[in-house]
């Protein structure tokens, strides 16, 4: 069975030991909440899980697969604290190319995606009009259509009315159910079933 | 469609829906300089031997003005984040964002400097060396700026310590490109200097993305 695995990771910020040490493995299906205090090393360890910060020590692998690996980086997603989108392109042209980054999708199902989040009929409406919350789903529905098997979601609930959340919970539910696996942090309780909790 | 064809196509509808940032290095290129007619002298004498030095400093300065812009929405919105995530080759994408602002201030430059040649009373051999030199060396001027738009990327008001970290590197491009042109209206060879010009653009063409690519992980960790 896939996994992601974790052994011994460390992290450093400026004088800040963030984390030392910390082991732990995410098996597809499962669903890991990561808590923890403002500052504790959330955003941290997901940017280092996705490979866009370096780590002091330690080691990730998901199949035997490093986090340089174009084998692990396929199957990423990762949703940060920022929105991902020009505020010049529409909501359809900005899902287009970020779907593109990841593994391309059609056009279809992204109007589809862009509709199931609650966004039909503003496709071609510029990002810049959105407000924060619509500019989240733009980004959740790249996510909800993208083939990758690890989402790596840095508050993916901020900005979303209760509906929103609603969605995006069943979604991840949906995506560990069909062989995914998800790490999220979030200061907002969540009602997802089967979740285990990192404390940080 | 290709990701680094659709990086390219992105990059310049972004561009176009936001003209400002586009026509603003350009109109500065034009108006810098016409206005040395008017300090120096109106002289046919006088202009036509320091033409193509003028029009080589503005459009290198046009240039590094255009620099910021070509990372800096892209960090500010997180999409370059998405880019280092992806499993696309990062420098490559970095190339179709250079190609783009190549397209967007290489291009137009090389076509105004005829215009402005004639402004400076630039004879017919000169302005066609001038295009050629600007042709071979305004994508140098792209790749290299790269590498310090990325350096500096994070950093808030850094117009100045870009222009020290690139000027430098510049400084050959515009010696040799400026010395064609002038030898060339003296009828003198100018295909050192064409070599030259050409070698740097192989040269900074082979390492530039790479080197921005990983100057730009350094900055975003």
């Amino acid at each position: 069975m896939s996994s992601l695995v974790i052994n011994d990771l460390s992290c450093q910020r400026g004088y800040n030991q963030l984390f030392s040490n910390l082991s732990f493995q995410v098996n597809v299906g499962e669903v890991l909440h990561i808590t923890g205090t403002n500052g504790s090393g959330k955003t941290s360890l997901l940017k280092i899980l996705a490979g866009v910060s370096a780590r002091e020590h330690g080691e990730i692998s998901w199949n035997q697969h490093s986090v340089k690996s174009e084998e692990y980086r396929q199957e990423v997603f990762y949703l940060g604290h920022q929105a991902a989108l020009s505020g010049e392109l529409s909501s359809l042209e900005n899902l287009e190319f970020l779907s593109a980054l990841n593994k391309s999708t059609d056009q279809q199902q992204l109007i589809q995606a862009l509709g199931d989040i609650g966004l039909k009929g503003y496709k071609d409406e510029y990002c810049a009009n959105l407000s924060a919350g619509q500019k989240r789903r733009v980004i959740l529905a790249g996510l909800f259509v993208s083939k990758a098997k690890i989402w790596l979601l840095d508050e993916p609930f901020t900005a979303l009315d209760p509906t929103g959340v609603k969605i995006v919970e069943s979604r991840i539910e949906k995506h560990c159910n069909n062989g995914g696996l998800c790490l999220f942090t979030t200061h907002q309780d969540s009602a997802l079933a089967n979740q285990r909790v990192l404390a940080l | 469609m290709n990701i680094y064809l659709q990086t390219l196509k992105r990059d310049l509808r972004v561009a176009l829906r936001n003209p400002s940032s586009v026509l603003n290095p350009l109109l500065f290129f034009i108006i810098s300089v016409s206005l040395f007619p008017l300090a120096i002298s109106p002289e046919a004498a006088v202009l036509s031997q320091i033409a193509a030095g003028i029009i080589w400093v503005a459009s290198m300065l046009a240039v590094l003005l255009s620099l910021n812009a070509l990372f800096h929405h892209d960090f500010e919105n997180g999409i370059l984040e998405q880019m280092i995530t992806s499993h696309h080759s990062l420098p490559l994408l970095i190339l179709s964002k250079i190609f783009a602002h190549w397209l967007l201030t290489g291009i137009p430059i090389i076509l105004l400097s005829p215009l402005l040649g004639l402004f400076l009373f630039l004879d017919d051999e000169g302005i066609k060396i001038l295009m050629i030199t600007l042709l071979l060396a305004t994508p140098s001027l792209s790749l290299i700026g790269s590498i310090g738009a990325s350096l500096v990327v994070g950093i808030k008001n850094s117009g100045m310590l870009l222009s020290l970290l690139i000027l430098p590197l510049y400084i050959p491009i515009l010696i040799f490109a400026s010395s064609a042109v002038s030898q060339a209206q003296f009828g003198l060879t100018i295909d050192g200097q064409l070599y030259f010009l050409a070698m740097f653009l192989v040269l900074s063409l082979i390492s530039a993305p790479f080197v921005s690519a990983i100057a730009l992980k350094i900055s975003l960790e």
